[in-house]
């Protein structure tokens, strides 16, 4: 065997929807097991905020997009002898698979370790699929094309009904449909003829139950499966979307062995050497069973099963990627017992998904076999019914479980229950309150029984509850079931107190106060994968009210130190913060204390046992925060590096008398509250772009006369739509304050004055006992209006004047200074003409201190860290005018994943992740970034179609460099004629809409003539936005690059049109 | 729920409090974990917990209710159990399932240990218990429902017979295949049965303490069974017979103690018994590991295995034996369960090679 000396691992680059945080859990996995072994990594991933792009874990990170052209020129360059396509997603594996198939690995001699491409390619291709399961007689879905109304009938009687029938060639599902029978088949098929001339004929599996394995396979033909699970939500309901628990709960003992024999059968036909996952459908009246699809690498699921069981699916699929067999390795949280075994769980896990639809325009929010949610939860308990309960709380959508919510608006319940959306499950919770039976639930949602009882408990508990209107008089007994039945004090004070909201807090106390004196009080159980069967030293740990005992002990020795973690991945808060979370975790370790861990987020690498000291996998709401401090009574709680959700915790943890480290939770306090810190900043003469919290219309339209239009409007109430908004004039204001939002009293609006064409700069920064030790000022390419989480980000900053530079630091020293800052803290300015104006502060760690941090190669983290643990440190010499390279960090988009959605950037983030890359200039770094995240140089035509006239001066320049290296410009009238008059030639393309024969914007981009759309929204008027939707839209379904803001669109054409591929520099993040 | 209390009460004096289920009575017996998933309806059937008290360690349980009773007509066994009743004295669980949903189950467990007479408690925190049992080995216990009368005594099975007690008395034969097996039934479970007739044979099951070596057979099945192997005397009396009369033999679970015992070897108590569906095991002299169902305190101790035998599988968790084989002639035996129901069927291949083994002696 060829002796392995140096491997390339393939990462999954930026968050999309569908391929998340998951990926970096896999790689620093993968990358730790390699380094066990004393070989040299190469790591491959633009993605800067990720783990395993930090020190310390790969030997080399190169900060360039994951395609085979820059893959092959990092290998020409490495000269590697094995690369890993196992551990980022499909971005990764569909690399892999061209790298192989252009000869470019055997060219370079580079061993594929693990599963072998052939393999992938037979699980990818879903016709070699069929024909390899159909060898080994295994059942996979299969649809047969039909021409004629009678082959349909004939093969649907051969499948049996009900079948599903889909028009082929149409978008959209048009002509689709389902037949119980050969009468509704018939109507069906006619119609369905009426749009297209094939049709496909499928056995539907509507109401089966969707069953997952995780098997992993040695080069010894060993096999074992990890973990099954079992989707709450029946087959259609793609398995990212639905509610899943493991293990299986409704399999008996025949069915679960059956589907797992199967899996085993499968992964050694295919030739799996590693992990792969195994999806079912099983038939709810039988054992009859089909193959959905086989994952042949790591996936969401296999990160959820690691997690689940405690099992390191990654870690191990490496290792035997290498040439070991599963019984020559350990299990890692016993550390004495194989690997090769399968876990035995005595919990249940649920996972939730996250979705952020209310955050797009147009986008609908049913769900289907397309994955739409950017996130989830893992909730453990030991009944099913805890377990749910703490998952609706923790996907963090303002749900408090189960019940115990705001009732949402519904007309109709039973077409809500029978067409899942992401809001379904608290559609059933209504139901059965309202005295649905189970069945008739069941009937609508073909969710399984069993299910639908144990959420019938809830209720019932509830109603118990309610009987009651004081805690004194509730019976230890039902107390006690509550709290098993996963009900949290909130919902508890909610129930029996049915104190108002601006109580609940008060009364929350006090359940907590009365709860603890009858001794109803959780206990931490421990995650050791074999049910206790050994003794396991396992610091993975849950609480639980099932259970009265404690599995570990408590050292309250004052060297414990609770990291509070981000919690689910959403928009607006992600990967970027377990960095931050996983960072803190370390210094904490590295400097004498124990380090725990509280999050709930299966995805990350803060939730990897391996990296703290104790991990809590369970809720960041108070009352368990509180519950684990009463145990552990650590030294103290480090808030400021998980985002807002430990953030606010801070006033509420200090009130409780829980040290929080760093920062005080007053000044927090003071920069969190809108009003005190406004008035903060008068004092220090600092300005602020003009605002006012309103109650009523004729006070909104009274201040908009006093700072003028454009303004953004912030309503605490939101009917419908995005929360935020800009408003340009009178007509638009009045609409979306009387559609989108409710005004009063009790919903007040922030209406701010919005200043057009000024540049946006954010500054991170840590300082200690408020003094500014260090900070990064990096700069927006676009002007303000563009959320700073979907800007494209420069640092250093490249443009700004010396003058701002020094204005911003000045500001954010006396900000430092006054809130006494012990810790992180980000600032976001405006700046126009050296006038600076604050936007936002938050004392905690912000969305770019990775980035900063590993352009500047100081750790923000630890330097933060080291200051809130007390510890003595200096201010580090290095300052951002040292750097001979700039970062440029770019936002990705998901947006083909939303269907329908408008494109468009707003005040409200839209991006699902980011990648930073780094170049000896900002043309270069700006342009490696676009790429990574999938923007593809043009080689001939583009269009352009450029919004107001500013845009359109904007886009001159980049124009006439278009023109220049002999590309067609297509451009749609306006724009046409306003670079004519700039001496620019571009052929005329009609709006959509303009159906006179002439050439047309949406045929070209449909046909493909186009590589590049510029498409910059002009103002929102009804027409032309219309227009200008459906251009932005056909160019995400045609999968063409879009840019929709001038600033970027002149950067990117800029870059590309003077630089060429020479001039892109192939090096590591070390060699800078 | 308005279920009456009970109390789990254990040899060492600490008590669980939890709710009672299944049949209203007070029971005592020794108390055993298994840390399965799923497979309750074979495991309390598997009459290998004869006597025992059973906790199962996976929290939620009843979820798919109780199969019908239903008679294979081919075998006259039932098709979805491992005996004709419940083996078990009590069962302890921490979250019982009220409303089962499966299209096969005709019933609730609440209502299928009620038919049999069965106490169950839930509520218990369950991995308390099996902690407490892990570091005892045997610990007896009771379980008492409210208002029921509890046992005077800590009943100890372990004193008596208990292969006695579940071992047929008559022998039956089943299938009629070319293959004449006897399976001598110390406690068997229904699958090795099918397993075997499946695979062509005639199986004659005959009564544990039986001299089968006067029937004309072509191999010999040793089953599973609950206890202490020192208990069986008159069976591995026999076996020494059918290790000289040379034809093929296969034991499983408590058979592979007695095959060892009859060998040579000596049996101990475990420090830490196997019992769950996902015990891992090494075959000898491969790289071939298996994953299997287990439920065994005892273990076999292979230094004293005349030169002729060799260990077959090893526990690759704690090094234990889990199977021996002899070196020249066709008898094997193993620790686990290769027949599963409930667990794995990964080593069901053990099947064919004992059905082999027949083929190849008979054409010797």
């Amino acid at each position: 065997m060829q002796k392995i000396n140096k491997v390339i691992l393939l990462g999954s680059g930026a968050l999309k929807i569908g391929e998340a945080g998951e990926f970096d859990y896999s790689g620093s996995q993968a990358l730790k097991a390699l380094k066990e072994e004393g070989i040299s990594t190469v790591l491959i991933n633009p993605n800067i905020a990720t783990v395993q792009t930090s020190e310390n874990i790969a030997d080399k990170v190169y900060f360039l997009p994951v395609t085979p052209e820059y893959v092959e020129d990092i290998i020409e360059k490495e000269r590697p002898d094995g690369i890993l396509l196992a551990f980022g997603g499909q971005t990764a594996l569909n690399c892999g698979v061209k790298l192989y198939e252009s000869g470019v690995l055997e060219k370079y001699n580079v061993k594929v370790l693990g599963t072998p491409v052939q393999a992938i390619i037979d699980t990818e291709d879903r016709e070699k699929f069929v024909e390899k399961l159909d060898q080994i007689n295994v059942k996979t879905i299969k649809s047969e094309a039909v021409t004629s109304t009678e082959d349909a009938k004939r093969v649907a009687a051969e499948l049996g009904y009900p079948v599903i029938v889909r028009a082929a060639y149409t978008l959209g599902g048009l002509g689709s449909g389902f037949a119980d029978n050969e009468e509704e088949l018939e109507a069906l098929a006619r119609k369905a003829f009426t749009y297209s001339p094939q049709l496909l004929v499928e056995k539907s599996l509507k109401g089966w139950k969707e069953v997952e394995y995780e098997v992993v396979r040695d080069k010894y033909d060993n096999c074992i499966t990890v973990c099954n699970m079992e989707n709450f939500d029946p087959l259609g309901i793609h398995t990212g979307e639905s509610i899943v628990v493991a293990p299986s709960q409704t399999l008996t003992n025949s069915e679960y062995h059956k589907l797992r024999h199967l899996a085993i059968r499968i992964i050694r036909h295919i030739g799996i050497v590693g992990e792969c996952n195994v999806q079912y459908a099983l038939d709810p009246n039988s054992e009859d069973y089909r193959v959905i699809e086989v994952n042949a690498r790591l996936s969401r699921s296999s990160a959820l099963a690691s997690k689940a069981t405690g099992y390191p699916l990654a870690f191990v699929a490496a290792k035997l990627g290498l040439g070991y067999g599963l019984h020559e390795l350990k299990n890692s949280v016993t550390k004495t017992t194989t690997a090769c075994f399968e876990p035995a769980l005595d919990y249940i896990v649920c996972k939730i998904p996250r979705w952020d639809l209310g955050k797009f325009k147009g986008v609908s929010h049913e769900l289907g076999s397309s994955m739409k949610s950017v996130g989830e939860v893992m909730a453990i308990g030991r009944t099913f019914e805890e377990a749910i309960q703490k998952g609706l709380r923790m996907i963090g959508q303002g749900m408090h479980g189960f019940v115990g919510n705001k009732e949402l608006a519904v007309k109709d319940i039973d077409a809500a229950l029978t067409h899942p959306t992401d809001k379904r499950i608290f559609y059933i919770s209504q139901a059965l309150k309202k005295g649905y039976s189970v069945d008739k639930i069941h009937e609508l949602t073909k969710i399984d029984k069993w299910f639908l009882d144990k959420l019938r408990n809830i209720i019932i508990t509830e109603k118990e509850l309610d009987k009651y209107n004081n805690i004194g008089d509730v019976p230890d007994n039902l107390l006690r079931e509550a709290k098993q039945r996963g009900f949290s004090d909130f919902q508890l004070a909610r129930i029996i107190l049915r104190c108002k909201d601006s109580e609940i807090e008060d009364y929350m106390f006090r359940i907590r106060a009365a709860r603890k004196e009858r001794g109803i009080t959780p206990v931490i159980k421990q995650i050791d994968t074999l049910a206790a069967e050994y003794p396991a030293q396992t610091n993975y740990l849950y609480v639980t009210y099932n259970g009265t005992e404690h599995d570990i002990d408590f050292a309250h020795d004052d060297k414990s130190v609770i990291v509070l973690g981000s919690g689910a991945y959403r928009i607006g808060s992600s990967v970027e913060f377990d960095w931050c979370g996983v960072n803190a975790v370390n210094t904490v370790r590295n400097n004498d204390f124990r380090a725990v861990m509280i999050n709930y987020n299966p995805e990350t690498v803060s939730t990897d046992y391996d990296m703290c000291d104790r991990l809590y996998f369970d809720e960041l709401t108070l009352e368990r925060v509180l519950d684990i401090t009463d145990l552990e009574m650590p030294h103290g709680v480090i808030v400021s590096t998980g985002g807002q959700i430990p953030n606010n915790l801070a006033m509420r943890l200090d009130s409780q008398k829980i040290r929080i480290l760093g920062t005080s939770a007053h000044d927090i306090d003071r920069a969190e509250d809108r009003h005190k810190f406004s008035s903060m900043c008068d004092a220090l003469g600092i300005d602020q772009p003009r605002w006012k919290e309103l109650t009523s219309m004729d006070d909104i339209y009274r201040f908009v006369d006093e700072v003028g239009f454009p303004v953004l409007i912030r309503p605490s109430y939101v009917l419908s739509g995005a929360a935020m908004n800009v408003v340009s004039n009178k007509e638009e204001l009045k609409h979306f304050l009387e559609m989108a939002t409710e005004v009063s009293k009790q919903y007040p609006v922030v209406v701010t004055e919005f200043i057009e064409n000024a540049k946006e700069i954010e500054i991170d920064a840590v300082a200690k006992d408020g003094e500014m030790i260090i900070y990064a000022i990096s700069e927006h390419v676009e002007f303000a209006g563009v959320h700073s989480g979907d800007a494209t980000i420069v640092f250093p900053a490249q443009k700004l004047y010396n003058e701002t530079i020094r204005r911003i630091k000045k500001i954010a020293r006396k900000i430092a200074g006054e809130l006494h800052i012990s810790g992180p803290f980000n600032m976001q300015v405006m700046a126009k003409d050296n006038d600076i104006k604050v936007i936002e502060c938050n004392l905690r760690a912000s969305r770019s201190f990775p980035f900063v941090s590993k352009v500047l190669k100081v750790n923000f983290i630890d330097l933060a860290t080291r200051i809130m643990l007390g510890l003595p440190t200096e201010a580090p010499s290095k300052s951002a005018f040292d750097l001979d390279y700039v970062g440029v960090k770019a936002p990705q988009f998901s947006f083909s994943r939303l269907q329908k959605a408008d494109p468009v950037l707003g005040v409200e983030m839209a991006s699902t992740g980011e990648v930073a890359c780094l170049g000896e200039d900002y043309y270069e770094a700006i342009l490696k970034s676009m790429l990574s995240v999938g923007y593809k140089i043009p080689r001939k035509t583009i269009l352009l179609s450029t919004g107001d006239s500013r845009s359109k001066v904007e886009m001159i320049k980049p124009a006439q460099l278009l023109q220049e290296k002999g590309y067609t410009i297509y451009a749609t009238r306006g724009t046409a004629l306003f670079l004519q008059e700039h001496g620019i030639r571009a052929q005329i393309l009609g709006w959509p809409d303009q159906r006179d024969g002439s050439p047309n914007t949406l045929d070209y981009i449909k046909d493909g003539k186009i590589e590049l759309v510029v498409n910059i929204p002009k103002n929102l008027s009804k027409d032309e936005l219309n227009n200008d939707y459906t251009i932005r839209r056909s160019a995400i379904d045609f999968n063409v690059p879009l840019i929709t803001n001038a600033r970027l669109g002149a950067a990117f054409i800029t870059a590309f049109c003077r630089l060429e591929k020479s001039d892109i520099l192939i090096k590591s993040w070390n060699e800078y | 729920m308005t279920s009456k209390k009970s109390t789990l009460i254990l040899e060492d004096g600490s008590t669980f409090e939890g709710y009672a289920f299944g049949a209203a009575r007070g029971v005592s017996g020794e108390i055993v974990f298994n840390t399965a998933m799923t497979g309750y309806p074979e495991s309390l059937t598997d009459p290998s917990y004869s006597g025992q008290i059973l906790v199962i360690t996976y929290p939620l349980v009843g979820n798919y209710g109780v199969p019908p009773k239903t008679i294979d007509e081919k075998l006259g066994l039932p098709r979805f159990f491992e005996s004709d009743r419940i083996h078990i004295k009590a069962l302890v669980v921490s979250d019982y399932s009220f409303n089962h949903s499966h299209w096969n189950a005709v019933q609730s467990l609440d209502e299928w240990l009620k038919e049999y007479d069965i106490p169950a408690i839930y509520g218990i925190d369950t991995r308390a218990v099996t902690k407490i049992i892990r570091e005892h080995g045997v610990m007896l216990s009771k379980v008492v429902p409210e208002g029921c009368e509890a046992p005077a005594e800590f009943h100890d099975q372990n004193k008596e017979n208990l292969v006695a007690q579940v071992s047929p008395k008559e022998v039956t034969t089943y299938g009629d295949g070319p293959h004449k097996v006897v399976l001598v039934d110390c406690g068997s479970k229904n699958n090795i049965i099918r397993c075997l007739v499946s695979r062509g044979a005639t199986v004659t099951r005959v009564p544990w303490d039986y001299d089968f070596t006067a029937l004309d057979y072509d191999g010999v099945m040793l089953s599973n069974g609950p206890g202490d192997p020192q208990m069986c005397r008159a069976t591995v009396e026999n076996i020494k017979k059918a290790i000289a009369i040379g034809k093929p033999i296969y034991g499983i679970c408590l058979g592979h103690q007695l095959l060892s015992i009859a060998a040579g070897a000596t049996t101990y108590k475990l420090k830490y018994g196997h019992r769950s569906h996902n015990q891992p095991a090494l075959m000898s002299g491969t790289p071939k590991a298996v994953i299997t169902s287990q439920n065994h305190g005892f273990a076999v101790d292979t230094a004293a295995l005349p030169d002729e035998w060799e260990p077959y599988f090893t526990n690759l968790n704690d090094g234990t034996n889990e199977g021996i084989r002899h070196k020249s002639k066709p008898f094997f035996s193993v620790q686990f369960h290769p027949e599963a129901t409930g667990g794995p069927d990964d080593t069901e291949f053990l099947f064919d090679k004992f059905i082999e083994n027949i083929e190849n002696a008979k054409n010797k």
